[in-house]
């Protein structure tokens, strides 16, 4: 087998696992509703972490999504009550997060300096603008919103998607086929391989870096519009911390997080694997809500160290 | 004169003086000192204290940072030393009504140290035995960390009655805050250690050039493992600082945000982020303009929220100076 689809595969077989762990001991845990719903809760959750497993493949990091979602809710917020189209608002937070992420993605690749600095920085600057904004919650009244976090998209047997939930699923589809078959995508892989060989091949290894950000930023704010669908509301507080859940969700589905290794589809599932444990626990009741915390911290535990084993005898980078 | 503005601590310096002058002229009863209760009493005594937390926590970060390595785990472990410390000290009212410590306060206070040094051994040994990338490794018990403290406080807000352990966090000595009598008795036995030891030296050869410093017969990754434990060592001190200071333990709220502020502790004082050189003095340098910077935005009664937008911009600005590119673009425009 393919050495580089083993972290994958033992992602989904852990999965599975736990599925079946839930399925015989929680009554009413194997409905299709069940499953829907860990889309529908982590839909922003999944979007985040696409844009994030670019990034990491590339060997880079993006800390300020968390925070850039929190100013799109409330720039979106802002907007539709001072009577913006509601489509409009949508476009303008979707190009003033890509134009975020871009920024960032030039002062690493323009000035070399650390992506971990930058997008910490990033997520000051834009946790600062919220802040600045307004320091109070800012309820959505829209119709067309309203609307949209109501829609119920049948799936059969009486179970149903929200809107939030197809597009995460439609941003995974489209991120593997950028991913694995686009020029763009080559060159991320070759960056996290080895930006100095990238370079000698000819990839467009700057423009790259300075997209992979891009995309990124777009992808936070893409899922900050899906979770003012979901919270109908704006807040600077909204998604405190994403950040790392959306870094774990990457690291746990199998991607390398030196970068260069790892699939998009990884992503989906390790989002879906955050998304089970808080399920678990919530169907248990008597676990408090810290385990998540622990089992995260524990799943990533393991997968770093299988990703040691599996790099095995390459040496280590300096 | 270029010798001085080529100095490690001269930008630094610059910066803490223009902001106290700033702060001075915004507030000019800013830099007056009165005795007061058997202690001094102002503005600046005031910025230390607070101070204080951050600069032991950034001491650590400063080594693990000299080694090339970076510690994200900070703000968790001092949550999980300060769990640690209120659990130990309890509080039961006791018949008089006397608020008795259900073990020996330098029991509490040891364990706490023992638990926090304990995490930062545990990073240590994934980054050295298992090799892991440090933001990687310390990212682990970052996530983690947080859900412990809590498991260990129940999820509540743990209230400390033993009015002794208070001193830590309130407590005066020689007209001085103990807590900055702790952050500074720290950095002069860091800095004896530094450099008056073969210590200093290795920490730089480890951080300049890891193969080459075990080439030469460094013993890096023992000694990696001691930097790691000793940043763990200090965020568990902090955390005791912290929980003496409000007295209580929030598991998830204490030390929130702190491994970001320490971070830019450490960068503000002139330590490079990629290894090998590093300088203690101006960690502490660093700790103190986000202090100032904090205090004198509540003082100029800016609301605090712009704290963050100014931080970013202090970071963006550190950041340029420090990359070579960016000089080299400013000072190609320069000649034109």
């Amino acid at each position: 087998m393919n050495r580089k689809l083993l972290p994958l595969t033992v992602t989904i077989v852990l999965f599975v696992a736990m599925a079946a762990f839930g399925a015989i001991r929680y009554e009413g845990f194997l409905s299709l509703q069940v499953f829907l719903n860990l889309l529908i809760d982590n839909a922003f959750l999944c979007i985040v972490a696409v844009g994030m497993t670019f990034v990491i493949l590339s060997g880079g990091i993006d800390l300020s999504v968390g925070a850039v979602i929190a100013l799109t809710t409330m720039i979106s917020a802002t907007l539709l009550d001072a009577g913006w189209n509601p489509f409009a608002a949508m476009a303008l937070v979707l190009v003033l997060g890509a134009a975020f992420g871009a920024l960032q993605g030039f002062l690493i690749q323009r000035f070399n300096l650390a992506p971990f600095l930058v997008t910490l920085a990033g997520m000051f600057l834009a946790r600062g603008c919220c802040y600045l904004i307004s320091t109070e919650s800012i309820p959505i009244d829209d119709t067309t919103y309203a609307a949209i976090a109501q829609a119920r998209i049948p799936v059969g047997g009486g179970s149903s998607l929200t809107i939030g939930g197809l597009i995460a699923l439609a941003v995974v589809a489209i991120a593997m086929r950028i991913a694995h078959s686009s020029e763009f995508g080559r060159t991320v892989y070759a960056i996290g391989g080895g930006e100095s060989s990238a370079r000698l091949m000819g990839l467009a290894v700057d423009s790259t870096k300075i997209g992979v950000y891009l995309l990124s930023g777009a992808c936070a704010a893409l899922g900050g519009i899906v979770m003012t669908f979901y919270m109908l509301s704006g807040y600077s507080l909204h998604a405190v911390g994403l950040e790392l859940d959306a870094i774990a969700a990457v690291v746990i589905g199998g991607t390398l997080l030196a970068g260069g290794v790892g699939y998009v589809a990884g992503t989906l599932f390790g989002v879906l694997i955050l998304g089970i444990i808080q399920t678990l626990i919530a169907f248990d009741g008597s676990l408090s809500s810290w385990w998540t915390r622990i089992v995260v911290g524990a799943l990533l535990l393991l997968f770093c160290l299988l990703q040691r084993l599996f790099e095995g005898r390459t040496p280590k980078p300096a | 004169m270029k010798r001085f503005t080529q100095h490690m601590l001269f930008w630094p310096a610059i910066t803490l003086a223009l902001l106290l002058v700033a702060s001075s002229l915004f507030n000019p009863s800013f830099l007056a000192l009165t005795w007061r209760d058997g202690h001094l009493y102002g503005s600046v005594i005031d910025i230390l204290n607070r101070a204080a937390p951050l600069m032991v926590v950034s001491l650590g970060m400063t080594l693990v940072i000299a080694v090339r390595g970076l510690d994200i785990s900070v703000g968790a472990v001092v949550a999980i030393s300060a769990a640690v410390v209120a659990l130990m000290i309890g509080g039961s009212f006791s018949a008089t009504g006397e608020v008795q410590s259900a073990h020996p306060l330098w029991v509490a206070l040891t364990t706490a140290m023992a638990v926090a040094a304990a995490c930062g051994l545990w990073n240590g040994l994934l980054v050295v035995k298992a090799g892991m990338q440090p933001i990687v490794a310390t990212l682990i018990l970052m996530v983690a960390g947080r859900g412990i403290a809590q498991l260990l406080t129940g999820g509540q807000i743990i209230t400390v009655y033993y009015s002794p352990f208070f001193t830590l966090g309130n407590g005066f000595l020689l007209g001085l805050p103990v807590a900055l009598w702790i952050a500074g008795s720290l950095w002069a036995a860091l800095h004896l250690v530094m450099s008056r030891t073969a210590l200093g030296l290795f920490v730089r050869s480890i951080g300049g050039n890891p193969e080459a410093a075990r080439v030469a017969g460094v013993r890096s990754a023992a000694i990696t493992l001691c930097v790691y434990t000793f940043c763990g060592l200090a965020a568990g001190v902090a955390g005791l600082i912290v929980s003496s200071n409000v007295k209580s333990a929030d598991a998830n709220n204490a030390g929130q945000l702190l491994e970001l502020d320490a971070i830019l502790a450490v960068t503000l004082g002139g330590t490079a982020l990629t290894g090998g050189r590093f300088t203690l003095a101006g960690t502490v340098i660093g700790a103190l303009i986000i202090q100032t910077l904090t205090s004198m935005i509540y003082s100029l009664g800016v609301p605090p929220e712009v704290n963050l937008v100014v931080k970013a911009a202090l970071v963006f600005a550190v950041m340029l100076l420090q990359s070579a590119e960016f000089r080299q673009l400013v000072a190609g425009a320069a000649r034109r």
